[in-house]
């Protein structure tokens, strides 16, 4: 089982625990304000956008290109930007924290 | 080849130059076919803007057959995230259990027609009619407004051998004005009187205003919602055993739905004005001249999608841009994708298999490239599980 924290725009902490699926669904699941996931998780809308808080970016690890090319043109983007469709969740993640980027 | 094939014209032109140009009425248009380029473009809406002279971004051109500007589609930010913001959450009421359930009824309903037929010619006998019916609770207007929509045929601005047809657009504003005018006198819960009530910062929408949103409701989800569904019963006619697949294995459902549609592509391009000299490709765009963003192309670009001519149902990573991108992404891919959830849902569940019966196929001609969309018509036999 995984924890993991969501911080809203308007800085609302959510804390989701799941074992499976997609961090984008356990957001979307659990009503995280920003987290949209319209496509479903393929990568086509970005709108899953997060930052990854600094002691959690080893853990999550770094965007694969396409999801790179996404996110250079999000005006949110930052180094630690990831769009959260595309981690599994996993015991790895446990304890991660993530901002909403919008 | 099979029938329910969509070839990708774009291919030589993409790879060698990246940008082709068309004409249009003497307003020519400089294609932008490659994803990466579509994408910047759509996002740098300061340079390639969507509020030229109205009708003047879509091509072919509607500067002849319309003045209202259509919103939030032909304003550009800051004014456009105003109405976005007003009309977001209207436009994603499909994301509602009462929304999906009643969309639920209608397309159980219409399929369990078609089941008791032998044929049935798919556009004029499901697709027109399922989207019609859609239509009315897209906006909230009673259903049996949807025998209006149907009488109206596929497309809002285009009849059968016309391709800007202003007559057929005038049958669809001296609508809309009836319906301001009804809704003025008795205010109901519906999309006219719920816009009629509506402020964006601070004031309340003008008539015109509202008219550019219901004509935009009307004309961007018609061909393409119709297109859609007729191009997915072929392609399922035409492969049982995706039918059989999605049936068994609901969970590659919703990364089959993106897969068709980024395969279909609905909308093959829309246009945008440069606000100042600017280059696509080391190719030359002068101000005040006009590029399209090709998502049909972008959606087949070889450098980002594996197999990009190909169907793959579960394909995982899927960047389509058939919605467009950005700012002026589309309003109703919602409405969009929750009618695709409900029609691959309640085919599995009452379709066994489809059979093709024949096919005359649409194809568009843009300058050297003949792209088809989709069907004039689509005979199919429909077989109950």
């Amino acid at each position: 089982m995984a924890k993991i924290t969501f911080i809203t725009k308007d800085d609302n902490t959510i804390v989701c625990e799941a074992d499976s699926g997609s961090v984008m669904e356990l957001a979307v699941q659990n009503g995280v304000k920003g987290i949209d996931g319209d496509c479903g998780g393929v990568c086509s809308c970005a709108t899953c956008h997060v930052h990854v808080a600094p002691d959690s970016v080893e853990r999550v690890g770094e965007a694969g290109e396409i999801e790179k090319d996404m996110l250079e043109l999000d005006d949110e983007a930052n180094e630690r930007s990831r769009l959260c469709c595309q981690l599994e969740v996993s015991d790895e993640l446990d304890g991660i924290v993530l901002h909403v980027a919008h | 080849m099979k029938p329910s094939d969509h070839p990708d014209p774009f291919k030589q032109a993409r790879i060698e130059q990246g940008v082709s140009e068309i004409d249009d009425q003497n307003d020519p248009v400089n294609m932008v076919l490659r994803l990466k380029d579509v994408r910047k473009c759509a996002h740098n809406w300061k340079t390639y803007s969507s509020e030229a002279t109205p009708g003047r971004i879509v091509v072919p051109s509607e500067v002849n057959i319309r003045d209202t500007r259509q919103i939030p589609f032909e304003v550009d930010p800051p004014k456009h995230g105003a109405f976005r913001q007003l009309l977001d959450p209207w436009f994603k009421r499909p994301l509602q259990d009462d929304y999906r359930d009643k969309l639920r009824t209608q397309i159980s309903a219409l399929i369990h027609e078609v089941i008791q037929q032998q044929s049935i010619e798919a556009i004029h006998g499901f697709s027109l009619l399922l989207q019609s019916r859609a239509l009315t609770l897209l906006m909230n207007t009673p259903e049996s407004e949807a025998d209006t929509f149907i009488s109206w045929g596929t497309h809002v601005f285009r009849s059968e051998d016309d391709p800007l047809d202003a007559g057929k657009a005038q049958q669809l504003y001296d609508y809309i004005d009836q319906k301001i005018d009804e809704a003025e006198a008795n205010p109901s819960e519906d999309l006219f009187s719920t816009l009629l009530a509506a402020e964006v910062e601070g004031q309340k929408l003008t008539r015109e205003q509202i008219k550019g949103i219901i004509i935009l409701t009307f004309a961007g989800g018609r061909d393409t919602v119709i297109n859609m569904v007729t191009n997915t019963l072929a392609y399922l006619a035409d492969h049982p055993e995706s039918l059989k697949r999605l049936r068994e294995e609901p969970e590659i459902r919703t990364r089959a739905i993106e897969e068709l549609i980024r395969y279909f592509s609905p909308l093959t391009h829309m246009g945008r004005v440069a606000t100042e000299d600017a280059q696509v490709c080391e190719h030359a765009i002068k101000a005040n001249s006009r590029i399209s963003l090709c998502w049909a192309s972008a959606n087949r670009d070889e450098t980002v999608f594996e197999n990009p001519n190909e169907v793959v149902l579960d394909r995982k990573i899927n960047p389509h841009v058939a919605f467009g991108f950005a700012t002026h992404n589309c309003l109703g891919a919602t409405h969009a994708r929750t009618i695709m959830q409900v029609l691959i849902d309640e085919l599995c569940q009452q379709v066994d298999h489809i059979d093709f019966v024949s096919a005359d196929e649409n194809i568009e001609q843009w300058g050297k490239f003949e792209r088809k969309v989709g069907y004039h018509k689509l005979n199919l036999a429909f077989h109950p599980v």
